[in-house]
């Protein structure tokens, strides 16, 4: 098993962190893993992008230049990385903000309102993790339990609190996705 | 007999390189004395600076490092953080001071790292041969300022222990000479107080000496103690700062 | 239980400072490198197992306290990246001139100048040729991975107070930014007080007790025949660690007809390539060099007396590229792919330089 996942939208929708429980699950379920991220100045709202590779051998190359799966959150993102996913890869999108939506027909494409969908449930911050529900529900590379585990330990304590809602955004966004 | 006055037996029996004239040869002799009344030759690094004094290694026989130009306060920081009990002083003149360390000088101040600074004012680079300092005079005529330091080409002298008093890290600003004997009795005494600070762990001690440098001046030893007298502590004022 | 950590390449190398016994670590913020720091503050070390960590002024500051620590027989670090490196140049001349064990990362960015703050590996010649001015070396070791961001904390003070060496970790952006699993297990405690009188009492400033002579740490000494002696006992230091202390990785290199040679990142990526390349039924092997200094040159050089050539990728214009060549010393070409300004190439990027260089050599 392998996967390489490119997570990319703007910097304040959680896009690094929604790499890092996945990494983190990847851990606990034995997986080699990286998380390579675009890194740069830390302001919301300029782009933000992650590679996560989970693998059950060890990982050659944390820089990918094609992908098997990629989470698309703003329309940039979407322009740049939809030529990048590998033929019958995976392409799910969240469609706030997205003019121009996607074209290939070589990929399997999912697309969910999670932005709209999280804010009418009071559940706004949790954007990501819903988002990664949507993700795991179509690709499940890790199980829930992992995931939950994931969450634990790519939270710092005092967030832990947050974690049963965050479990409820998770299982949001796989009901979204199967619409 | 009653023994009335003794070499300090921390200072080496090598042949200071300083020109006859010079007071760092006064200093060396003061900080050696009181390293040795206080019984802490076991307990002190000295770090030594790039200009006149880099040498001071030489005289006084305790552990010593020598500092790029200027980092001497940055050394001294590290080796204070890393042996707490230990006595650290630097030992800088007013060009590795005030000029090309006064980062570092500010900061270790700002700090308040439990350490002596003592700073050599001479108002000139001795080592390099006599070109201005930072805190060279107005009007002073040094190799690089040759019609005497005028302030629209060469900016003011200044007072970097007025400035670090401010600092709240610094327990104990002084500014002393060693130009005549009771001068030096006194600068002993601000270097006894200075070392206690650090002892007791009460931040960081700045003792200024202003000095005379006759070499660079151009001037005979006399002249240039004379000189010191009616130039340099009308500006420098001696007594404690803080 | 062996401990496992999901933990960026700068985390850890904080906590491989603190797990390797490092007495004092002394640094300035600059990105891509923050991290090391603000992790050493967060976890406040000083009250487990003594450790200083100090944020200094200055990158001139913090190399001037890393000397200062060295000089007490202490095992001291800093880290920055790119253009603090520039700035700590001084000072890590004066530290191999007075020879002062301690170690100094360098998560590399892309310059001249400010630069960029994404990865590269520009800094080769300044790691490996000195740094600084005077005739010194640094032993550099080029970390490709987080585990190796951990270890060579340890193997760094290991080989810096082996010879009373700078060490330089040269690392860069990738490495220090990304996650991996590392394990923690390797671990020891900072040396007492004791055991450093009894390791360096005859030069570390600890002060000056009994009958023993002053310790005085300097890099000065005006009299040319004494400095020239000084220079020569260096000289000899350094040809020891050329003899004993060169590191290199090979990756399929036992049937390959051409060798990609590639360091820390790239050799991360590189692999990748070697992997494609295989795939095609191109016989391309991989060296790493681990130590950039000393450099695998014997190595390389029995490797040409049997490839067909060599491609040596590497995040800069071509620096690395000549100690290769003049290990193989025009036996066979030696061409350069790089990018620049920040551009991580991908694998296939180098598999296409490969596969270009395979058509010029027929």
């Amino acid at each position: 098993m392998k996967e390489t996942l490119i997570i990319a939208g703007f910097g304040g929708q959680g896009v690094l962190s929604m790499g890092k429980i996945l990494a983190y699950a990847g851990v606990v379920q034995g997986f080699e893993v990286s998380w390579m991220p675009a890194y740069g100045p830390e302001m919301r709202g300029g782009t933000a992008n992650v590679t996560v590779i989970l693998s059950d051998s060890p990982i050659s190359s944390p820089i990918a230049h094609e992908f098997d799966s990629a989470i698309i959150l703003n329309q940039q993102s979407m322009d740049k990385f939809e030529p990048a996913i590998r033929p019958g890869g995976l392409l799910l999108y969240d469609t706030n903000g997205i003019t121009r939506h996607p074209t290939r027909t070589d990929i399997r494409i999912f697309a969910m309102d999670a932005t709209e969908q999280s804010a009418r449930r009071g559940m706004a911050r949790m954007f990501n993790t819903m988002v990664l529900g949507g993700y795991l529900a179509v690709r499940p590379v890790v199980d829930s339990s992992s995931v939950v585990e994931g969450l634990r330990l790519s939270l710092p304590e005092r967030a832990h609190k947050l974690i049963p809602d965050n479990e409820k955004a998770l299982a949001a966004g796989a009901e979204l996705i199967k619409k | 007999m009653d023994k009335v006055y003794g070499r300090s037996s921390l200072l080496t029996d090598n042949v200071m390189h300083y020109c006859p004239g010079c007071s760092h040869g006064t200093i060396h002799k003061l900080v050696a004395e009181t390293i040795e009344e206080m019984g802490l030759q076991s307990e002190t690094i000295g770090i030594s600076p790039v200009g006149c004094s880099v040498f001071a290694y030489n005289y006084v026989d305790i552990d010593w490092i020598q500092a790029a130009h200027g980092r001497a306060c940055a050394v001294a920081t590290a080796v204070k953080r890393l042996q707490p009990d230990k006595m650290v002083f630097t030992y800088q003149g007013d060009g590795d001071l005030s000029a090309i360390g006064t980062g570092e000088t500010i900061h270790a101040c700002n700090r308040g790292e439990n350490i002596v600074v003592i700073y050599v004012n001479n108002a000139i680079y001795g080592m390099t041969g006599g070109q201005m300092a930072p805190t060279t005079l107005l009007g002073m005529k040094t190799a690089t300022s040759p019609h005497g330091r005028e302030a629209a080409i060469h900016g003011y002298p200044y007072k970097i222990a007025e400035m670090v008093s401010l600092l709240d890290g610094v327990c104990f600003v002084t500014r002393q000479s060693v130009h005549s004997p009771a001068a030096v009795r006194k600068a002993k005494k601000a270097l006894r107080r200075a070392f206690e600070n650090a002892q007791a762990g009460m931040g960081l001690s700045f003792v200024e000496i202003v000095s005379s440098c006759n070499s660079g001046w151009k001037q005979s030893p006399v002249e240039a103690n004379h000189w010191m007298e009616e130039n340099m502590f009308p500006f420098y004022k001696l007594g404690d700062l803080k | 239980m062996e401990e496992i950590k999901l933990v960026k390449g700068n985390e850890a190398v904080a906590l491989g400072a603190i797990n390797s016994g490092c007495d004092g670590y002394f640094g300035y913020p600059i990105t891509p490198q923050s991290e090391i720091l603000e992790t050493l503050m967060e976890l406040r070390p000083w009250e487990s197992t003594g450790m200083v960590v100090v944020q200094a002024e200055s990158e001139v500051a913090s190399i001037n306290m890393v000397y200062g620590g060295a000089a007490c027989g202490r095992r001291v670090m800093t880290s920055s990246s790119s253009p603090g490196i520039s700035l700590m140049a001084e000072g890590i001349s004066y530290l191999a001139g007075a020879e002062l064990p301690c170690l100094i990362v360098n998560v590399q960015r892309g310059g001249p100048g400010l630069g960029t703050i994404q990865p590269s590996q520009a800094d080769y010649f300044q790691a490996t040729k000195g740094c600084g001015h005077g005739d010194y070396n640094m032993i550099v070791l080029a970390p490709n991975s987080v585990q190796e961001m951990y270890d060579f904390v340890f193997d760094g003070f290991d080989l810096a107070f082996r010879y009373r060496v700078p060490v330089m970790m040269l690392s860069d952006g990738i490495i220090g930014q990304m996650m991996e699993k590392v394990s923690l297990s390797r671990s020891r405690p900072r040396w007492s007080a004791q055991e450093i009188r009894s390791m360096s009492d005859d030069w570390a400033t600890t002060g000056r007790h009994g009958s023993r002579a002053r310790n005085i740490a300097s890099s000065l000494e005006l009299d040319p025949n004494e400095m020239e002696r000084r220079n020569l006992d260096l000289q000899s230091r350094y040809r020891s660690i050329e003899s004993a202390e060169v590191r290199f990785e090979e990756f399929l290199t036992e049937d390959a007809e051409y060798i990609v040679v590639a360091f820390g990142s790239s050799a991360r990526i590189a692999s990748e390539t070697v992997r494609m390349a295989r795939a095609e039924g191109m016989k391309v092997g991989l060296l790493r060099p681990i130590t950039l200094w000393p450099f695998p040159s014997a190595r390389i050089a029995e490797l040409a007396d049997r490839v067909k050539g060599f491609l040596v990728a590497e995040l800069n214009a071509g620096q690395m590229v000549e100690d290769v060549r003049l290990a193989v010393d025009g036996r066979v070409p030696v061409r350069h792919f790089g990018r620049m300004g920040g551009i991580v190439y991908s694998p296939d990027e180098i598999l296409n330089a490969l596969k270009q260089e395979g058509r010029s050599n027929g």
